[in-house]
Formats: C-alpha cells, sequence, structure tokens
C-alpha cells in the first residue's frame, strides 16, 4: 500500500507510468483485431511506458506478467483491453492490487463485446476502433485517482422470498448451516406449485408426499422464521446491510391457537365458486384451510366473500378467529436475500389458444394435475368439466404458450416430461382410455427422462408430430381436433372427450413486483436475470442478492431445488465472513467550492446528503455512487469518484484526433 | 482500394446495468454494427452531464446518444428520471446549436436487449451518413 502515496492529486502529469495489456482472448479478439498494432499504438501514446499483447490476460500467466510489469516498469496505471468490466474488473483490480498498486488505477477497454465480435467481416476498421477505444482509455487513466474500498459488517441473517420447493432448500440449507432465517410467503401456505401437482417425473412418485415432510420441517426448524401471507413491501440498504419492511396480510385467525381442525369450514354457509389451490375447478368457503398439508395448517378467512354471520366463530374451540384482525408489519434487518418467487403459469384464456375459455372441456395441464389429485376436488376421479363424466379418449397439446413467436420463444423446459407423466397416470388408471400427445419434439434430457418417454411409448401412448389447428366443441361435449400428422402428411380430425393443454411458464406478476423493489435486471424472456449464465447462474448483478428456481427461467423440480441450494451457498459466503467490501466509488464535496446552494440533496434517492449549517454533509455509508447528484452541481464542487468531470472529459477527448496525428 | 465510406463518429453515454449490458449482449450474440460508436460508461444515466454532452460535439462527435435502464428500472431507483429531465434541456440546446434533432437520440435498453442495442446503432449510424459530419466538428478532426 505505501505504493498508494506517492500516487496523489499532486503527482505529476511526467510521473504517471501506465502500462497497456491487449488481451487477444485466443482468437476472439485476436482473430478480428490485429492486437500488435494496437499494443504498438498505444506505446506512441503519452505516460506509456509498457505496452504488450497477450494471449490471455486473464489467465495466471498474464495476471502474473501484469504484476511483474508493475514491479519491472514501476506502473502507476494498468490498463487491459479485453472483454466487459461487468466480468472481469473485479478479477484485474484484484490483480493489480497483489501487484502493490491500488484497485482503482486500473482502467478496463472493452474490445471484444463492444469491438471484435460486432466488427467480424471488417477487420481493419475494428483494429482501428481498437486503438482509439485504447486511446480514450489512457487518457482516462491518466486521471485515475487511487481510492478506497469500504469493509462492512455484515448481519448475520438472510432472508428467503417465495417458499415454493427452491425457497423452502435455500431456507433450510441455510438454516442447516446455523444462519436465522427469514421465510417470507404470500400465500397462506407454503409449498408452492410443487404441492399442486399430483406426481413427479420421472418417478411418478407423490408430489405432496415428498414435498409435505420438507415443509414440516420448515415449520420446525429453529433457524427459521416463517411469515405466510406476508409480503415484502420496502427493501433498503446494501450487501451485509438490508433494512427490510414486510407485511402480514391479516388471516382473521389467531395462528398460534387456531388447530387447523376444520370444523369452522363445515359451518360457513359461503361457497365460493373459486378455488385457487384447485386452479378454480370446485368450490371453497369462505373460511377455508388452503389444503390438507398445508403449513401452517390454519385456516384463513377470505373477506372479500364474508358475510359477518359469525357461523364460525360460534363453533371454533379454541376461539381462534378474531374478525377484527388488521395487517401488521414488522421491520427485520438481514445481510443477504435469497428471491425465490417461481412463475406464473400460462394462461391460455384471454387469446382463447386451442378453445380455451368458449370450450369446456379444454383443461390446463395443471388443472389436470388437480383433477388427477387424490386430495384435488374429486378425490383423484378423472372426470371431464361439461358432465362430469369420464372421458376414454384425451389428447394433451404440447407447448402451448411456449415456443411460438406470437405468445414466448422459450420452451418451458417441463411440458413435454409432465404430459408423459399424466399421460402415463391416465393410462394406469384408465386401462381402456386412449391418449395422443401432440408434440413439436419431445425434450427429455437428463437421467431417467428418455427413458421415461420411451416408457410413455411402451404404454401405448400415441404421438402426433403437429400443432392441431381448428379445435371445436359439439353441444354433448366432445372435442374435435383437426392436425396435421408431420410425419406422414394424415390429415386427422381427432374425436376427444378431453384436451388438455400443456401450458408453460411465464414470469410470475409478483416476482416482477419484488424483481422491481430489489433492481434485479430482467431477461428477455421476462425472468430474473442471472449475473453470468454459465459461471453465475443464481448471483445477480447486485451485491448479496440471489436467485433460484423458476423465478430464474422455466425448470423443473431437480434443478430448481439445486439452484435454492446454489443460493444458499452463495449468500451464506457472507454471513460466513461477517464482512463484505462496498464500493470505493462514492461522492466527495470539495468545501472550499461549495456554497451550500443545496440544489444536490433532494437530488439523491438514498437520503446521503444534507445541509449541515450551510456546509454539505455526506453519509458515506448511504451513498451508493450513482453521480447523479455530481451532475446537479452547479459549482463543481461534488465530484463522483472514479468518474470525475476531468476523468471523463479526457475519455471523451481520447475519442477525437486531428488528421495525422 | 477504394477510399472507404466516411464512418461517422458517434458517442454513447452507457449506464453501467443496463445499457452497457445490452451492448454486452448485443457482442455475446455477434449482433454486427458500424464501427461508429464510442461508449462512456457512467454508473447511472443520473451521471451523464449536459455539459459532457456539449463538449462530446464540440469535440467533433457527429451525434450523442444518452441511454439508461427502462424507467422503473434504475438500479438507483431514479437516476433516469433526472437523465430524461436533463434530456430535454439538451434537446433545447441542440436546437439552439443549430444541429438536426436526429443528433440526438435518447433510448432506454436493458441488458438483455443486445439486438434492440444493435439495431439502434445501426439506425443511428445510418441517419447520421446519410445527415453527413455534424457542423460542430472542427476542421481536420476525426
Ligand atoms: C402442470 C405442471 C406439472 C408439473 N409437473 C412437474 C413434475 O412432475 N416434476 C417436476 O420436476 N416439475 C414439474 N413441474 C414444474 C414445477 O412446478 C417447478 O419446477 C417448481 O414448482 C418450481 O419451484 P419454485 O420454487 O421455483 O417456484 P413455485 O413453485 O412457483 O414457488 C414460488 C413460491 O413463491 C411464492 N411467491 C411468489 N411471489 C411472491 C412474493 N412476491 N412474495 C412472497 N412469496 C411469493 C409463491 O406463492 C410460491 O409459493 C410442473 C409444472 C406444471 C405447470
Ligand atoms: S452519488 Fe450522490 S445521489 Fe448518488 S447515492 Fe451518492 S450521494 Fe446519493
Ligand atoms: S442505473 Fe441505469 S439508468 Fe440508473
Amino acid at each position: 500500500m505505501a505504493q498508494d502515496e506517492s500516487i496523489t492529486g499532486t503527482e505529476n502529469a511526467k510521473d504517471i507510468r501506465i502500462g497497456v495489456f491487449v488481451c487477444e482472448c485466443g482468437t476472439n479478439i485476436g482473430g478480428v483485431v490485429n492486437c500488435r498494432a494496437v499494443a504498438d499504438y498505444a506505446a506512441t501514446l503519452p505516460n506509456v511506458v509498457h505496452s504488450v499483447v497477450n494471449k490471455y490476460t486473464c489467465s495466471d500467466a498474464g495476471q502474473s506478467e501484469i504484476k511483474q510489469a508493475i514491479k519491472n516498469h514501476n506502473l502507476n496505471r494498468v490498463l487491459v483491453a479485453s472483454c466487459t468490466p461487468k466480468t472481469h474488473e473485479p478479477i484485474f483490480r484484484a490483480c493489480v492490487e497483489e501487484g502493490g498498486l491500488n484497485p482503482y488505477l486500473f482502467e478496463f477497454v472493452n474490445i471484444r463485446e463492444h469491438c471484435s465480435w460486432i466488427h467480424m467481416q471488417d477487420k481493419d476498421s475494428a483494429t482501428k476502433k481498437a486503438s482509439e477505444l485504447v486511446r480514450m482509455g489512457v487518457s482516462r487513466a491518466r486521471l485515475l485517482e487511487p481510492l478506497q474500498s469500504n469493509e462492512v459488517p455484515v448481519t448475520n441473517k438472510a432472508l428467503v422470498i417465495g417458499a415454493g420447493v427452491a425457497g423452502m432448500q435455500a431456507a433450510l440449507d441455510i438454516a442447516d448451516m446455523g444462519y436465522k432465517v427469514y421465510l417470507v410467503e404470500k400465500n397462506p401456505s407454503i409449498g408452492g406449485k410443487m404441492a399442486q401437482l399430483d406426481k413427479t417425473f420421472p418417478t411418478n412418485d407423490c408430489s405432496i408426499c415428498i414435498l409435505g415432510p420438507k415443509m414440516v420441517e420448515i415449520a420446525r426448524n429453529k433457524n427459521i422464521e416463517l411469515m405466510t401471507y406476508s409480503e415484502v413491501e420496502e427493501v433498503d440498504g446494501y450487501v451485509g446491510n438490508f433494512k427490510v419492511k414486510v407485511k402480514h396480510k391479516p388471516r382473521f385467525i389467531d395462528t398460534t391457537t387456531c388447530t387447523g381442525c376444520g370444523l369452522c369450514v363445515q359451518k360457513c354457509p359461503v361457497e365460493v365458486p373459486y378455488f385457487e389451490f384447485n386452479e378454480g375447478i370446485g368450490t371453497r368457503k369462505a373460511i377455508y384451510v388452503p389444503f390438507p398439508q398445508a403449513v401452517p395448517l390454519r385456516a384463513v378467512v377470505d373477506k372479500s366473500v364474508c358475510i359477518d354471520c359469525g357461523a364460525c366463530i360460534k363453533t371454533c374451540e379454541s376461539h381462534s378467529i378474531n374478525m377484527e384482525q388488521k395487517e401488521t408489519f414488522s421491520d427485520i434487518e438481514v445481510g443477504v436475500i435469497v428471491v425465490t418467487t417461481g412463475y406464473d403459469i400460462y394462461d391460455p384464456e384471454p387469446k382463447h389458444d386451442f378453445g380455451y375459455g368458449l370450450c369446456d372441456n379444454v383443461v390446463t395441464g395443471m388443472e389436470l394435475e388437480r383433477l388427477l389429485n387424490a386430495s384435488g376436488p374429486t378425490m383423484g376421479k378423472l372426470v371431464r368439466p361439461s358432465d362430469a363424466k369420464p372421458p376414454k379418449r384425451i389428447g394433451f397439446v404440447q407447448c402451448v404458450g411456449s415456443r411460438d413467436k406470437n405468445r414466448n420463444r422459450y420452451c418451458s423446459g417441463f411440458c413435454c416430461m409432465y404430459a408423459l407423466k399424466d399421460a402415463q397416470l391416465i393410462r394406469e388408471k384408465y386401462p381402456d382410455s386412449e391418449v395422443y400427445i401432440m408434440y413439436m419434439d419431445i425434450r427429455s434430457p437428463f437421467r431417467n427422462y428418455e427413458e421415461f418417454y420411451d416408457r410413455a411409448r411402451d404404454m401405448g401412448i400415441k404421438f402426433i408430430r403437429g400443432k392441431p389447428g381448428k379445435v371445436d366443441e359439439d353441444k354433448n361435449g366432445n372435442v374435435t381436433v383437426r392436425i396435421e400428422d408431420t410425419l406422414t402428411s394424415n390429415l386427422y380430425n381427432l374425436e376427444l372427450d378431453l384436451l388438455v393443454l400443456s401450458v408453460g411458464a411465464v414470469a410470475g406478476e409478483s416476482s416482477e413486483h419484488i424483481r422491481h423493489l430489489l433492481k434485479v435486471s430482467r431477461a428477455a424472456d421476462g425472468f430474473m436475470m442471472e449475473a453470468h449464465p454459465k459461471l453465475k447462474p443464481v448471483d445477480t448483478n447486485l451485491d448479496g442478492i440471489f436467485i433460484g428456481g423458476v423465478t430464474q427461467g422455466p425448470k423443473d423440480i431437480p434443478y430448481s431445488v439445486s439452484q435454492g441450494s446454489a443460493c444458499a451457498a452463495r449468500a451464506t459466503r457472507y454471513l460466513a465472513q461477517g464482512k463484505a467490501t462496498t464500493e470505493g466509488i462514492t461522492v466527495e464535496v470539495d468545501d472550499d467550492v461549495c456554497v451550500g446552494c443545496g440544489i444536490c440533496v433532494p437530488m439523491c434517492p438514498f437520503q446521503a446528503l444534507s445541509l449541515v449549517d450551510g456546509k454539505l454533509n455526506i453519509i458515506k455509508a448511504l451513498c451508493k455512487g450513482c453521480g447523479t447528484c455530481a451532475t446537479a452541481c452547479p459549482t463543481g464542487a461534488l465530484q463522483q469518484n472514479h468518474f470525475k468531470n476531468e476523468q471523463l472529459l479526457a475519455q471523451i477527448r481520447g475519442a477525437f484526433t486531428f488528421e495525422g496525428e | 482500394m477504394a477510399e472507404k465510406e466516411w464512418e461517422p463518429k458517434i458517442v454513447a453515454f452507457c449506464c453501467n446495468w443496463c445499457s452497457y449490458g445490452g451492448a454486452d449482449t448485443a457482442g455475446m450474440g455477434r449482433f454486427q454494427q458500424p464501427s461508429s460508436l464510442r461508449i462512456i460508461r457512467v454508473m447511472c444515466s443520473g451521471r451523464i452531464d449536459p455539459m459532457h454532452v456539449f463538449n462530446a460535439f464540440l469535440e467533433g462527435a457527429d451525434a450523442v446518444l444518452v441511454t439508461g435502464c427502462h424507467l422503473g428500472d434504475c438500479h438507483y431507483v431514479n437516476g433516469n428520471y433526472k437523465a430524461e429531465v436533463r434530456y430535454q434541456f439538451l434537446e433545447e440546446m441542440v436546437k439552439q446549436l443549430g444541429l438536426e434533432p436526429e443528433r440526438l437520440q435518447l433510448n432506454w435498453i436493458s441488458a438483455s436487449e443486445g439486438e434492440k442495442f444493435a439495431n439502434f446503432v445501426r439506425d443511428v449510424t445510418a441517419k447520421i451518413k446519410e445527415l453527413g459530419p455534424s457542423p460542430l466538428k472542427p476542421e481536420g478532426v476525426n
């Protein structure tokens, strides 16, 4: 660190010694940009005392070369021209620090994503542009200043938002590592979509039978504070120190005394014709227990339909019903946040895909799961909605809402497998049924999935390759599907009793709300975006915030569980270390220049600025370094470190040259 | 070899979290673009200073792009709203300077919108090629 002292605002321009490292990235850059020419050009720029080409600058050899060069050439600035700072800036900052320089005396120039990869057919222009980008970087590097990043203590608690199977796994793993976890779930029970499923592929074991014990484990775990029927309202702070406000919606039940016996439900006179847990099939009461295995196994009152007759209150032996309950709030402090808010099922109703919403006997995959489920509205007896008769001929349409340019382009991944599953379940239960799967391709990677597909074919399930055209329902409820088998070019009018749409996943509405609150990026498919598609699949661009399960994109249960565990491991690193480093890039005010006008104060979205006795006061811990206030400062007294006016202006100036220069 | 067609020089201010990521994603997707763009990375579009935009024109930029996260997606809550307000001032300035309005553009681009980023660069470059060099570009500067 001794080196830092010599590089201060008072250093002389002639003392600045810049080392330039131009990376070929194998042929990624080297195949398009003439890196030798770029390095030679850089060597002619003022203050550049060392300029070389590396095959891979980020490799061990490349990094050693940087550290060596800092010593051998007495460098006090390092510039790497390679890929993107989004992935590699931390690596090179650490490298120059190991070489004895302040990490902020490092300048990054992107000549891969922003040059070689987008000018592949024009090598001359790419080389010229790369040289200019390096020139811009050198101009800025000259004015870089050392900064100190701050170490902050980490609150050793975690928040997990969303208690589907992914969130449950994350919470259990963090809790088992010895840390306190707040698990927030918006519904009255935990479990997510998996609690609604009948069986699970590829082993066809009963979904709730494997999920139920895990749900109980959550309730029993002393390190987990479960908050059901609750939602995150506000999030403030940064890695290690998040302050979160959680809203607890009123259940109108004292959950500490309610036993979930269900007597109240029997007495309630109000039948609600839409039971969410059963995908709208069948009814529930105004007071209800979400499902027999719910955790917590407690009743909840739907006030929007309750007629205040008091029948439930009279029957409740434990006096647990309190119609006066109000919503309450908790303020919690956590060091890390894991988001596992799952997904919404694609809704075929608005566009009436394949007659859904127009024909009674066209249902979604999830509706079928409930119809097959022993604790579902029909006790597991498969009937068709129009007349409650058992269907004999059942068809599945694949890729509904997925792999369709007018809906969603992506593949939802799990719908082929669940159709194969449900088709098998139907054939097992009703051996005289006929089952058809209408598909574009069957996607069945991973262990035992292809074998599962083979099994379906062996069981006599018929596969028709093609997408149905017209779907009609006659007055008896029989459905006719017109389809061309694209393998044989045969045209069929398939007569069915029940048509099941294998609907996929879409980004959840309540996930989107959380995404906004936390400022997590959104990928093109609408789901939350990871920091790196391969190397950081559950990290986000925000330190201390992680995403797992279908929140991050469609995936099945095993994959969701793995991501839940991955989130736990990634998040717990901070809790175990007990400290995190925050950006050194904050704002600073020159008291001699500041006139105390206060224009900057309302600019800050984090209340980091205030006027104290006519002087600007900055609370560094609150400043997140956006620089918005510095832009508003009329005198230039307020400057954003690392993005000071003169640094940015130098970089802009570097983009231009006089002819022949 | 024939003289190469004139390539404008366009300065783009990109915020670290969204539009800079959009430019990265365009690269990852190999969306080919004209080599006109010079990106200045700032942490947030709220840092984009009209004075810097003005300077870019004076130094020789044929166009300047102000970009950031979609409204509501700014990583610092609302920096892009402030950028939008400042942009209105810039539009006025461009008018006063006698520049064609197309030389200043605002666009919100997320980190996943690589194709949008590339199309934006292509469209602006084509437009500026039609207009020719900026009247503010100093003699002899490239
Ligand atoms: C019909 C169908 C059948 C399927 N069959 C199988 C199968 O057999 N095998 C298999 O492996 N996969 C199957 N899947 C896929 C399976 O549903 C998912 O892989 C799994 O449910 C993903 O779990 P998750 O925890 O990521 O999300 P979810 O199950 O969606 O859980 C998310 C949880 O977060 C909660 N939440 C959402 N927003 C908020 C918020 N803002 N605040 C608090 N809480 C919130 C939700 O209420 C929910 O409890 C099937 C899917 C469908 C549609
Ligand atoms: S840079 Fe300024 S506006 Fe941004 S967080 Fe820091 S003090 Fe607030
Ligand atoms: S961070 Fe992108 S606009 Fe503020």
